[in-house]
């Protein structure tokens, strides 16, 4: 809400500098920012004195402006410019917002379509007064020409973010007592008294609640004899700086009061309401309305209405209807003060899409002890500046009434909150400056909030209330103590460990969104796959891109490396750990987590140059070492994926536990996500490599006798898989490790052969092995070999 | 006797050999040669000392020892002369150490997870535990629990994306708009005390700009026991922003409102770029960090905790936005772009 400074002068004094209060409004909870009227430099008040087409564009026109210096010719596109105004002049060089991006600039001298603009006629929002930037800015008739906008309008204005709990602050006297809180000052109350002539306001209008879960409270005053004008100078300055725009002195009083005490107001045109009768009601079934806009709109009995005898004719508390406003013509004047349901408030809202500035409040919660407050204010007004005779008495119909509960704070509470025994006396002053009435009870206070505040409900409210105007930097600070929570054992350890393991095998962790697309899922997914694990769908997607939670983390790992491959000289290596999400019926979905990561390009040489590509065996390192992390004994096997190519995929296994596969990309795939490359990818289930990893690790002791090591080259058939020989070898029990080192096919291997040569290490754990030891395994060990795989030693 | 004419003959035939041994392997042999314990030609003649006649064995085993301590000495200080060159060698032949190294693949995590890792730290060390929850989630734990009933403007602080499930004529399944919700599962299944935080990815449906993700990491805190107030609450997130945004941090905390606290809060650190001057950055010398406070005695009268006993804090603050700040980051959407030439400066 944006404050005049001018204005919140009137109930308070205001006790420092427009920077200071900004911040100490801020510290005690309500967001406020100072905008200085001297941001408007090199703007003043001008006078618009002729409007002709624009040479050379339809819709721009050139407005000739009298601004104390001469006449300047500015080319405008407003639609709404027009001979006779006054307006905001901008000369060069002035400060301003641009109206598009909404950035400070500089007004440089420009062409337009291939005239000169000297100047330029400002849109609120190039102001910084609002975000209206449909027209220019225009201002009262007898604003005088010349004088900077600045001193014009007196604006030092303090823009507040009021949260959605304190509806007080939606109001200038709301903000005033804040004010006068901080700096011990009574706030003035605006003038309230009229006099008043004629048949009571009771015997003129009828007015009734047909819901009083929906309209708490109605009051009316009724004034009659109103000539209806432009609204005096002092009162449209105060609006358009509050960022309204003034249309008649009704309407504008009418806004002016909701701004001072937030509690909305509307005003009817007494004569057009049929029967002289005002109802609170839900609409009927096939009732519709014009509102103000112009547009005629189906009402549902959700929504609440204020109708004559007849017929709806505002849409109640959010937005007014074309049959019954206050017109040039009209002379008598109904002024409604009430209070509506905050939730049907909102519904109505979000149906007809109409967020005024009345339902902003309403649907925050206006307190119903406000509409007769209100109602006097803007009565007084009426008198004052319309010259209409106000009816005596107010009709008030208030079925929902609730008495307002006085909320006891016991001092033991006070201290458990706040961590500090403040003395009663400041607890007591802090209160009574905010407007409640504070009685002091055996053990602590009974506080009884001031009526505009609806958000004090229980001590620990009060307790908030002392703690911000106190200032919460001055209330003690100090660590925990106290007892720590028992252990709970935690599944993201060992994820964690995993994200690590990775890192360390050279991997780069990347994190991608966790929606996507059927496109993209479809590239990646087996066929099937998307009806039998539908994707949950968004019903309100930022974009087609993030429409379905992720069944895959594979479509993310490819694009990322894609779009990374051909930036970054050498392997591109990445991976993601993060949850896929398994659609339950009537459930939250499984949220199962995956590591998916991904190997291409080439490994690089001693001189940092590309040498040759990655390769299968590139990414099993990379896994091999992560395992190893883990103390998974992994078994690799040929394997199958629907995404990988045959002959290229290894499943990894460890006992009964599949932890996922590694293998090369299908080609197809890959040119899907503009991959030429060699591409491995490999996925592993997080759950299932923590039930794989052992509880513990069991140390086995080192032994100290010698080692001998002893080379075997075998000739072997072709599709023989190294492992089933090293499972072999490692099987003798002299035997501690065995390594391929060559694998050779070609010249000097029969056809179908291969030749593969294992380093093999020999060791006993209790005694050095002699020569013939080891020449004896190894001769039991060829022996199986031969038995069992038709291996022979290789010559 | 001709054992000390062997001996002399050895000794000179040793020598010689010795200076002309070039390195550790020659050495290593000529050692063998001559003082090996098998087969050295002076192990030898030791070997031959018991056969001689009585009166020519002291003067012949003196003899053996004498060239033994010769050729030893000799051994020590052609190791040395052997050495020395080796020294002298790589200081005439010096690489240059301007060379690169052999490259090898390094691996980093995420700047996001290097983040995330140092506040849960933070938090560890004051006996917070780390716990996890759904990130889709029922509308119940994302707002109800939390105060935030349908229909309540205070929903407007949390844009929200929904999922496409229907019960009831309502959408009770969304993305989590912040990891708040696990507050009160973790208070369905336990009893205080309480000290907890959970990280974790959250959604909001908001248009994206240089401070602006729809996907984000949060990280909630929740602590609740006997006598937690707000001094506590602001002890706490002092040592945190003092842990992880340096140890002469200093703190504000502003009144603000979330429906979950009561006293709400938001903490600002003096910014560690101006040292609170003010600058581009933080504006004012302040940065926001978090919005916290005590836990509203309704949600924990709602989880069947005794509200006159229990009290407690709660927290939450963006994970990306720390790492914004700390490391200059000029834009939030380079997190999830994943352009390694960004990813690699961390």
């Amino acid at each position: 809400m944006r404050i005049p400074l001018e204005w919140l002068s009137d109930y308070v004094d205001l006790p420092m500098p427009a920077r200071e209060l900004a911040h100490r409004l801020t510290m005690l909870g309500l967001e406020a920012e100072a905008i200085e009227g001297s941001d408007w430099s090199g703007v003043r008040v001008g006078l618009v004195t002729k409007v002709e087409p624009h040479p050379y564009a339809d819709r721009l026109r050139l407005a000739t402006v009298e601004a104390g210096d001469g006449e300047h010719t500015v080319v405008c596109g407003a639609p709404n410019v027009a001979a006779g105004q006054k307006i905001a002049y901008a000369e060069i060089g002035a400060r301003l917002v641009d109206g598009h991006s909404g950035e400070p600039m500089v007004l440089k001298a420009a062409k337009i379509r291939g005239v000169e603009s000297v100047g330029m006629v400002c849109s609120e929002r190039e102001l910084g007064i609002s975000d209206k930037h449909e027209g220019i800015l225009v201002l009262p008739e007898d604003a005088p020409v010349g004088t900077p906008l600045s001193q014009y309008l007196a604006t030092s204005v303090i823009e507040t973010t009021p949260t959605p709990n304190r509806l007080d602050h939606f109001s200038v006297v709301g903000t005033a007592h804040e004010v006068a809180a901080i700096s011990d000052q009574a706030v003035r109350s605006p003038g309230d008294s009229y006099p008043t002539d004629g048949e009571p306001a009771a015997e003129l209008a009828t007015v009734e609640i047909e819901d009083p879960d929906l309209c708490a409270r109605y009051v009316a005053t009724i004034v009659r004899g109103v000539k209806v004008g432009p609204s005096p100078d002092w009162m449209q300055r105060r609006l358009t700086a509050a960022g309204m725009r003034p249309i008649n002195n009704v309407v504008d009083i009418t806004n002016y009061v909701m701004l001072e005490f937030g509690q909305p107001l509307h005003a009817f045109d007494y004569d057009k309401l049929r029967g002289h009768q005002v109802i609170a009601r839900r609409a009927r079934a096939g009732e519709s309305m014009i509102t103000l806009d112009g547009v005629r709109r189906d009402l549902d009995s959700e929504t609440v209405v204020i109708a004559d005898a007849e017929r709806p004719l505002v849409i109640a508390g959010i937005f007014g209807g074309e049959d019954a406003e206050v017109s040039d013509t009209t002379t008598n004047v109904l002024l409604e003060a009430a209070n509506f349901n905050a939730v049907s408030t909102r519904k109505s809202v979000a149906r007809y899409g109409l967020k005024t500035e009345s339902a902003v409040r309403f649907e925050r919660g206006v307190s119903p002890a406000m509409p007769p407050t209100a109602a006097r204010r803007a009565t007084a007004l009426f008198v004052e500046l319309c010259g209409g005779i106000a009816a005596p008495g107010m009709i008030d119909v208030y079925p929902g009434r609730q008495p307002m509960a006085p909320v006891d704070a016991t001092d033991k509470r006070l201290m458990q909150v706040l961590g500090v025994a403040l003395p009663r006396d400041q607890v007591s002053a802090v209160l009574t400056g905010l407007g409640f009435d504070v009685e002091r009870i055996v053990d602590g206070f009974r506080v009884t909030p001031p009526p505009w505040r609806t958000d004090v409900k229980m001590a620990d409210d009060v307790a908030e209330e002392v703690a911000r105007i106190v200032g919460y930097d001055e209330l003690p600070t100090r660590t925990l103590s106290g007892r720590l929570p028992r252990f709970e054992p935690n599944e993201r350890d060992f994820r964690e460990k995993v994200r690590r393991g990775l890192v360390a095998a050279g991997l780069q962790e990347v994190i991608t969104y966790s929606m996507t697309n059927l496109d993209e899922l479809k590239r990646v997914l087996p066929a099937g796959e998307l009806e039998v694990r539908p994707p949950l769908k968004l019903l309100n997607p930022l974009s087609s891109l993030h429409e379905l939670a992720r069944t895959t983390l594979r479509a993310s790992i490819l694009r990322t490396l894609s779009g990374n491959l051909r930036q970054v000289q050498g392997p591109v290596a990445i991976f993601e750990i993060a949850a896929v999400y398994w659609p339950r019926t009537d459930d939250l979905p499984e949220e199962r987590e995956r590591a998916v990561g991904a190997i291409a390009g080439r490994s690089l040489d001693r001189w940092g140059r590309e040498a040759e590509p990655v390769d299968f065996f590139s990414a099993k390192g990379a896994l091999e070492s992560l395992l190893a992390g883990l103390h998974i004994a992994a078994e690799w096997s040929p394997g199958k994926d629907h995404a990988l190519l045959p002959g290229r995929v290894a499943a990894i296994k460890s006992g009964e536990h599949e932890l996922g596969v590694l293998g090369q990309l299908d080609p197809k795939i890959a040119a899907s996500f503009e991959l030429d490359e060699d591409v491995f990818l490999f996925e592993l289930d997080i759950e299932t490599l923590r039930l794989a990893a052992p509880a513990r690790v069991v140390a086995q002791p080192v032994v100290r006798f010698p080692t001998v090591t002893r080379d075997l080259a075998l000739i072997v058939d072709r599709d023989i898989e190294s492992e089933r020989i090293r499972r072999i070898l490692v099987q003798n029990r002299l035997v501690v490790s065995a390594r391929v080192f060559d694998v050779y096919e070609g010249e000097g291997v029969p056809a179908g052969k291969k030749s593969i040569a294992f380093s093999v290490t020999f060791q006993a754990p209790d005694h050095t092995l002699t020569d013939e030891e080891v020449d004896r395994a190894q001769a039991g060990i060829v022996g199986r070999l031969e038995r069992e795989l038709g291996a022979s030693l290789r010559a | 006797m001709a054992i000390l004419d062997d001996l002399k003959q050895i000794e000179s035939q040793a020598l010689g050999e010795l200076a002309s041994a070039a390195d550790e392997g020659g050495i290593d042999d000529w050692r063998i040669r001559y003082l090996g314990r098998k087969q050295g030609r002076l192990t030898n003649i030791l070997a031959q000392l018991p056969s001689l006649p009585i009166e020519e064995r002291r003067d012949a085993g003196a003899g053996v020892n004498r060239v033994k301590n010769a050729l030893e000495s000799a051994l020590e200080e052609r190791q040395r002369q052997l050495l020395d060159e080796k020294i002298h060698a790589a200081a005439r032949d010096a690489i240059d150490v301007t060379l690169p190294g052999r490259p090898l693949p390094r691996g980093r995590l995420h700047p996001v997870t290097q983040t995330l890792d140092d506040i849960l730290d933070a938090f560890r060390e004051m006996g917070f535990q780390v716990s996890e929850g759904p990130e889709v989630e029922w509308d119940h734990y994302n707002f109800e629990m939390l105060r935030i009933p349908r229909h309540h403007p205070a929903r407007d602080m949390w844009d929200t994306l929904w999922v496409d499930y229907e019960r009831d004529g309502e959408h009770p399944m969304l993305l989590r708009t912040h990891t708040s919700p696990n507050q009160i599962r973790i208070m369905e299944k336990t009893e205080p005390p309480i000290r907890v935080v959970v990280p974790g990815r959250c959604y909001r449906y908001e248009a994206t700009d240089a401070t602006h993700e729809w996907m984000m990491t949060q990280v909630e805190g929740l602590a609740v026991d006997e006598g937690i107030s707000f001094a506590e609450f602001k002890g706490t997130l002092y040592e945190f922003a003092r842990r992880v945004f340096g140890k002469d941090r200093k703190v504000r905390f502003r009144c603000d409102y979330f429906p979950f606290v009561e006293p709400g809060a938001e903490m600002s650190i003096d910014c560690f770029l101006c040292g609170g001057k003010g600058c581009r950055v933080c504006g004012d010398g302040w940065i926001e960090i978090m919005g916290a406070g005590m836990v509203h005695r309704e949600i924990l009268e709602n989880m069947g905790y005794d509200a006159e006993r229990y009290t407690g804090f709660a927290f939450g603050l963006g994970v990306e936005r720390v790492c914004l700040l700390r490391n200059s980051v000029e834009d939030i959407r380079l997190f999830y772009q994943n352009d390694l030439r960004f990813l690699e400066q961390f």
